[in-house]
């Protein structure tokens, strides 16, 4: 029997987190001896990409190639996945637990009646039970499925791929109980923010807070981010005052981050804040205070004043990356 | 218009988390609990406010859980909200409680749901996108704004460094997080009005009984080893040490 995974594209150019589900997939698969099927819905302009999923561990790419499914919708998604999943008698489908995949997963388990497990950062283990973060990346649970049918969901950042260079057999697959007539939402616009690394795919992200003292202040945020090719984020009081975006929020009622490196500059580290970034690798905290509780979840950390200390770190990285 | 909010009781964002010595559950004793935070500032707030707004909207409050979720109900009632539901079953997985909400909704009809994006403590995030899949509605996820012009709703969802704007008529279930409104304080009259709300107990279904997964048990995770201080003046040391030790950069 084969894995399913949902490979989400916006324009020919897979999600980095959907690439990450199917090396993550191949993995699962190799142990049981199957093989990993991607799941491609909407036109694509770069048909090479399709191949190319092989790289990444899929022996087989199913193409649903409507346009009708170019725009991103749960239930219409999930319709087309569950007669697929039907038809090739599956029992298991993978998604990244990302924007799209977490409206996805529920929708299909419920309409394919399978369970559910969203969020997770492991391989089974010889319980056949998965990890998975909760309280915020406060705590780690063990849990198991209980059903013949699963839908999972992995946390982005959790697993590097390694591409190989095999190319997937790309089919075309038409479904033939849904149609474009059973769309109920229809995509006005979208806007992106431009020329920025999106956080939740940034492996370096650099983060603000209070201590910065006004929206004034971001430059050298944004100059560091620049050099080191990073994400921007914030603290909850910088994004609630306007300084920043809303979707620069970290934490724990706002975005949850695990990048490879997170750099913290001017942020106490309140356990609401630590509870969206206790995820990274490392963690760089940058403070004039040394009792600020964020020192205790760093790695690393320089205890001085961030004006000063910042633009140097900039001078620093530059020099290292032979930048002038 | 009839809007039901979802509602989930969650241990205060700074309680100190524990589980019992067999690590099978997590030890309650000394916890505060308060309204998961999506739920009451995003999703109970934005629905209040809809409710201004056309005020022949009937609203409801639902929430899965044992006789000590009735507190958190009552407080959400305080922010608004005509009556309250809470369905008698102590649920562990994200099924339980979409099963449990779905029956309900099935009987009393709805136009339009609101949840939260996810809880603070099990992080599912999974709720919204059931309830739909089980009701057959369509679903907007990780909302931003919602609004209503009687007709249709317009919604601003997050994706991907960016947003997506999108229309879509009711029935819908939306997930609710940052952006949807600003957090409002209940005050005096809407606590004493919260009292006498009619809240009331709803057997669990049948299919709501058994829950998909199991949780082995529950682990802190290990601590830090210490953080690494370096002097400020010093910033090329911590260049050298992203790169040769952390290998980061
Ligand atoms: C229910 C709830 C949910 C919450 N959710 C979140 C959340 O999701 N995310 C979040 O971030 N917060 C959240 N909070 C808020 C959280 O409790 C903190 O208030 C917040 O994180 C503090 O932000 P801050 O670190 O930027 O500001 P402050 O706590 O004010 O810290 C500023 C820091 O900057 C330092 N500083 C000042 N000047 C300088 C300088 N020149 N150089 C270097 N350092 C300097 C100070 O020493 C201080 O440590 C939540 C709170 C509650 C109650």
């Amino acid at each position: 029997m084969a894995i399913f995974v949902f490979a989400d594209q916006h324009q020919g150019t897979f999600k980095k987190a959907a690439l990450e589900t199917l090396f993550y997939a191949s993995q699962l698969a190799s142990s049981r001896q199957q093989e990993v099927v991607a799941v491609v819905m909407g036109e694509i302009n770069q048909p090479r990409a399709l191949a190319d999923l092989g790289k990444y561990g899929a022996r087989r790419v199913l193409h649903v190639d409507a346009a009708w499914l170019n725009d991103f919708d749960a239930r219409l998604y999930a319709l087309v996945l569950k007669e697929m999943l039907n038809q090739y008698a599956a029992d298991r489908c993978l998604m990244p637990h990302d924007f799209n995949g977490r409206a996805l997963a529920p929708y299909l388990a419920a309409q394919w009646q399978a369970g559910l497990l969203t969020g997770i950062v492991s391989l089974p283990d010889d319980k056949d039970c998965y990890q998975k973060q909760v309280f915020s990346g406060k705590a780690t649970a063990w849990i198991k499925l209980q059903t013949e049918r699963q839908v999972l969901t992995l946390l982005p950042n959790t697993f590097t791929p390694q591409p190989g260079d095999s190319q997937a057999q790309v089919e075309r697959w038409q479904p033939t109980q849904v149609s474009a007539q059973q769309k109920r939402i229809q995509l006005k616009e979208v806007q992106t923010t431009q020329g920025r690394v999106p956080l939740t795919e940034a492996s370096i992200i650099v983060s603000g807070g209070r201590g910065l003292k006004g929206p004034e202040n971001w430059g050298m945020i944004e100059q560091l981010a620049e050099v080191l090719g990073a994400a921007t984020a914030c603290s909850r009081p910088v994004a609630d005052a306007g300084w920043r975006p809303h979707h620069e929020h970290v934490g724990q009622t706002g975005l949850t981050v695990r990048p490879n490196l997170y750099i913290a500059i001017g942020i106490s580290g309140a356990i609401q804040h630590l509870a969206g970034v206790n995820g990274s690798k490392y963690i760089v905290v940058i403070n004039k205070d040394p009792e600020a509780p964020f020192f205790q979840a760093a790695d690393y950390g320089i205890v001085g004043d961030a004006f000063e200390v910042v633009p140097r770190l900039i001078e620093a990285i530059k020099k290292y990356k032979g930048i002038s | 218009m009839k809007i039901l909010v979802c509602i989930s009781k969650t241990a205060d964002t700074t309680a100190k988390i524990a589980f019992t010595p067999d690590q099978k559950s997590f030890l309650e004793t000394g916890v505060q609990f308060i309204i998961n935070p999506y739920d009451e500032w995003y999703a109970l707030v934005r629905a209040v406010e809809l409710k201004e707004q056309y005020p022949d909207t009937v609203l409801h409050l639902i929430t899965v859980g044992g006789a000590d979720a009735e507190p958190i109900l009552r407080k959400a009632l305080a922010i608004g909200g005509d009556a309250a539901f809470r369905v008698d079953l102590q649920p562990i997985s994200i099924e339980q409680v979409a099963l449990s909400i779905a029956a309900h909704v099935k009987q009393e009809g709805y136009d339009l749901i609101f949840t939260g994006k996810e809880t603070i403590d099990y992080n599912g995030s999974g709720v919204g996108g059931y309830l739909a899949g089980l009701l057959d509605w369509p679903f907007v996820s990780l909302a931003t704004r919602f609004d209503y012009n009687g007709q249709t709703a317009t919604v601003e969802r997050e994706i991907e460094g960016g947003r997506e704007i999108c229309e879509a008529s009711l029935p819908l279930v939306v997930s609710c997080q940052k952006g949807m409104a600003e957090q409002r304080i209940p005050n005096m009259r809407g606590i004493m009005a919260a009292r006498t709300k009619p809240l009331q107990v709803l057997a669990a279904p049948p299919e709501a009984q058994q829950p998909a997964i199991s949780i082995d048990h529950f682990a802190l995770p290990p601590k830090k080893s210490g953080v690494h201080l370096i002097e400020p003046g010093n910033e090329e040391e911590l260049v050298r040490l992203l790169h040769e030790e952390a290998k980061v950069i």
